[in-house]
C-alpha cells in the first residue's frame, strides 16, 4: 500500500513520517506494559523491586519458569501451575463452545422456524443483552448453589454460555443466507438437522472462528464469577491465582513468579488469536457465499 | 416420471386470493410451460406443487398419489431455482450427488448417476471446483444436473434461463428441450419469456392474475387465443387490438372504415385483434384499412411498419417484407387475412 504514491491516499513523505511515528508511538504505549511483563520475568524478584526498572532481559528466566513449572507456585497456593492453565483452558473453551453452540441453536430456530412467540423469544434475547453478568449474579448465584455447582466446572462454565451477543451475530449471519438454498434443500430431501449440518455448518465456519476466538478471551480473562463460584485453591483459574499470589506488602509478593505467572496467563489467548487470525479476519469481514 | 393432476388449486395469503382455481391434467413425459406476466402467479403455482408453498384448497395428484400434505422431498419432485441455488461449499459432484446420498442411494450407483449426468451436461471437466469458480452458464447446468440425478416424477423448473445473457440462453434452451426429449421427463416450467414458452411447450398455460387464461399447444395459443390477455401477451411485436362497432354484419372501425367482417356480431361494440403478420398491403379499391405510416424498422428479413388507422389515434404494428420501401408519410391500405381475425367480447375480454 505504501509503494502506491499516486494513489488516492497518498500522503507526502513529511505527513507520512508523522504517521508513522504516531503509530509508533501508539504501539509503544498499548505494547510496553506487556514487553515489561515479559522482561520482568526474567529477572529475581529483588531485580525487579530495585529500582530502575530493568529494560533488558535478565539471567533468572531459566530459573524463574522451571521454578513455576516445578512448584514455586503449588507452594504458594497449593496448587500447580499446570493445574491453573489446566482449568482456564477448560473454561475457556467451555465457555467459547458453549456459547457457540447456544447461541447458533437460538439463532437457527429465529431464524428459520416459524413458531409462536418467536419475535417475543427474539426480543427477549436481545434485552439480555443490555443486562451485564453483575446485575443478574445475585439470583445465579443462588441457583448454582441450590443445584450444587459451587466449585465444580459446570457452575464455573454454565451461567456464561448464553449470548445474545452471539445470537445476534449468528442471526444476522443466518438472514443472509438466501432462502432458496433453504429450499433447494428441502427439495433434496434434508430435514432441519441435516440442513444445519451438511449447509449451515460450513457456511457459518468463519463466524463461528471469529465469535470462537472472541469468546476464548472473554471466557479466559473471567474474573468475578470465578471468584464467587469457587472456595477451593483446586478450581482456581490463573488469573484468581494471579490475584492470590499477590499480597499487599510489595516485598512479600514473588514478584518474578508473578510475572513469569502473567507471561502464561497471556500466552494462549494470543496463540488462538495468531492461529485463527485468518479466519477471524475473514468471519468479521466477508461472507462466504 | 408420472403424471401431474391439478385439481381447481388455490391459494390465500392473509385472506387475499392469488391463485383462483386453476386446473390441469398433464400427461406422463409432457412438457408444460407457465406463462405470464410478473405477479400473475405463476412461480406461486410451481412452488405449490413443488410443496414449498401450502395449499389453500384444491387437490395435487403426482403418479396417482395426493400430496398436498406431504413435504417436498417425499413428492418425488425435483426443482431448478431461478439463481441456482447451490450448496456454495460443496463442488459440482458433491452438489449433484447430495440429494442422492441424503435418500441413502448405495455409493456406486450415486457416482454412475453423478457421472451420467455430468457426460449429457458436459460438466465432466468441471466435477471438482466449486460453484463460484463456474460461470453463469455452467452454475446453470449444474442446477440442472442435481435436479436430474435424481431421476424424480416431475422436474420443476423457476425461471431457470433468466439469469443468462440472451445468447446462452438459446442455447440452454436448446439443451433443455433436446434433455426433454431423452429423458422424457414430466416437466413443468415457469417462465415470463414467450419464446422459451413457444419453443419448449408441449402444452402452455398461460396465467394472469392468478388465473389461467387458457391451456393449450403454442400453437392454439397463439392461432386461437382464447382472451384479449392471451392475444395481447403472446405474439411479439403484439397483436394490434382495438374496438370496433358492428352495424348490421359490418365492422366499422375507428375513423369511420366498414369492414366487412365474418361471424361479427349484429350490432354492439367488439375488439378486434389483428396480427402485424395477418395484415396484407392491398390497393385502394378492395375492402381495406387506409393507415398513415409513423415509422418503419427494418430487421433484415422483415421491417415492421408502425402507422395509425386514417382518421383515428389507434395505431396499428404490421409486417412488411423486408425488401419493402415503405417509409414514413406513406398512405398504405391493409386488409387482414379473413380467418385470421380475433374477436372479443368487451365486458368479459374471452373470445367470440
Amino acid at each position: 500500500m505504501a509503494e502506491t504514491s499516486d494513489g488516492p491516499l497518498a500522503a507526502r513523505a513529511s505527513s507520512k513520517a508523522l504517521a508513522h511515528l504516531w503509530m509508533i508511538l501508539g504501539v509503544i504505549v498499548v505494547a510496553f506494559p506487556i514487553y515489561y511483563v515479559v522482561i520482568a520475568s526474567t529477572h529475581s524478584t529483588q531485580t525487579i523491586l530495585r529500582p530502575p526498572l530493568p529494560l533488558l532481559p535478565g539471567a533468572e528466566a531459566y530459573s524463574n519458569y522451571k521454578n513455576a513449572f516445578s512448584g514455586g507456585i503449588s507452594k504458594m497456593g497449593g496448587v500447580s501451575l499446570w493445574r491453573l492453565l489446566g482449568n482456564t483452558t477448560l473454561i475457556a473453551l467451555g465457555i467459547a463452545i458453549g456459547k457457540i453452540a447456544i447461541s447458533m441453536a437460538s439463532a437457527y430456530a429465529i431464524v428459520f422456524f416459524r413458531f409462536p412467540l418467536r419475535m417475543v423469544c427474539f426480543w427477549v434475547i436481545f434485552i439480555t443483552l443490555m443486562l451485564p453478568i453483575e446485575v443478574r449474579i445475585q439470583p445465579t448465584y443462588k441457583v448454582m448453589v441450590d443445584l450444587g455447582l459451587i466449585d465444580t466446572y459446570p457452575g464455573l462454565i454454565l451461567p456464561l454460555i448464553a449470548s445474545a451477543t452471539a445470537t445476534l451475530l449468528f442471526r444476522q449471519f443466518f438472514m443472509t443466507i438466501p432462502h432458496e438454498l433453504l429450499e433447494a434443500a428441502r427439495v433434496d430431501g434434508a430435514g432441519p438437522w441435516r440442513f444445519f449440518k451438511d449447509i449451515l455448518w460450513p457456511l457459518s465456519l468463519t463466524n463461528v472462528a471469529a465469535i470462537f476466538v472472541i469468546q476464548f478471551i472473554y471466557g479466559w480473562t473471567q474474573y468475578l464469577w470465578p471468584l464467587l463460584v469457587t472456595n477451593s485453591n483446586e478450581m482456581n483459574t490463573i488469573v484468581i491465582a494471579l490475584k492470590k499470589m499477590i499480597s499487599f506488602a510489595d516485598a512479600d509478593t514473588p514478584w518474578s513468579l508473578v510475572m513469569v505467572t502473567s507471561v502464561l496467563a497471556i500466552l494462549p489467548p494470543i496463540l488462538v488469536v495468531v492461529f485463527m487470525q485468518r479466519w477471524f479476519v475473514k468471519g468479521l469481514v466477508e461472507t462466504e457465499k | 416420471m408420472a403424471h401431474i393432476l391439478l385439481k381447481e388449486l388455490r391459494k390465500s395469503y392473509a385472506g387475499q386470493e392469488v391463485i383462483h382455481g386453476v386446473s390441469m391434467d398433464i400427461a406422463d413425459g409432457e412438457f408444460v410451460v407457465i406463462v405470464g406476466p410478473s405477479g400473475c402467479g405463476k412461480s406461486t403455482l410451481l412452488r405449490m406443487v413443488a410443496g414449498l408453498e401450502g395449499i389453500t384448497a384444491g387437490t395435487i395428484e403426482i403418479g396417482g398419489r395426493v400430496v398436498n400434505d406431504l413435504e417436498p422431498r417425499d413428492r418425488d419432485i425435483a426443482m431448478v431455482f431461478q439463481n441456482y441455488a447451490l450448496y456454495p461449499h460443496m463442488s459440482v459432484r458433491e452438489n449433484m450427488a447430495y440429494g442422492l446420498k441424503i435418500s441413502k442411494m448405495p455409493k456406486p450407483e450415486i457416482e454412475q448417476r453423478v457421472a451420467r449426468a455430468a457426460t449429457m451436461l458436459e460438466l465432466e471437466p468441471y466435477l471438482d471446483r466449486k460453484p463460484r469458480a463456474l460461470s453463469g452458464g455452467q452454475r446453470q447446468r449444474v442446477a440442472m444436473g442435481r435436479a436430474l440425478v435424481r431421476e424424480p416424477s416431475a422436474l420443476l423448473l423457476d425461471e431457470p434461463l433468466s439469469n443468462l445473457d440472451a445468447k446462452l440462453r438459446v442455447q440452454m434452451r436448446l439443451q433443455i428441450k433436446d434433455m426433454h426429449l431423452r429423458t422424457g421427463q414430466t416437466t413443468l416450467y415457469v417462465t415470463h419469456d414467450q419464446v422459451e414458452a413457444m419453443t419448449l411447450a408441449d402444452r402452455l398455460i398461460v396465467m394472469n392474475k392468478g388465473i389461467a387464461e387458457q391451456i393449450a399447444t403454442p400453437s392454439e395459443v397463439y392461432r386461437t387465443p382464447a382472451s384479449e390477455f392471451v392475444a395481447g401477451f403472446i405474439g411479439s411485436p403484439a397483436m394490434n387490438i382495438f374496438t370496433i362497432r358492428a352495424e348490421a354484419g359490418t365492422a366499422i372501425l375507428p375513423g369511420g372504415h366498414r369492414l366487412a367482417i365474418a361471424g361479427i356480431p349484429a350490432s354492439g361494440e367488439v375488439r378486434l385483434g389483428l396480427r402485424p403478420e395477418d395484415l396484407e398491403v392491398t390497393d385502394a379499391d378492395t375492402a381495406s384499412i387506409p393507415i398513415d405510416l409513423r415509422s418503419v424498422e427494418h430487421l433484415g428479413a422483415d421491417a415492421f411498419g408502425y402507422g395509425v388507422i386514417v382518421g383515428s389515434d389507434i395505431l396499428l404494428t404490421l409486417r412488411l417484407p423486408g425488401t419493402s420501401t415503405a417509409q414514413r408519410g406513406d398512405r398504405l391500405n391493409v386488409a387482414p387475412f379473413p380467418g385470421r381475425l380475433h374477436l372479443f367480447s368487451i365486458e368479459t375480454g374471452k373470445r367470440i
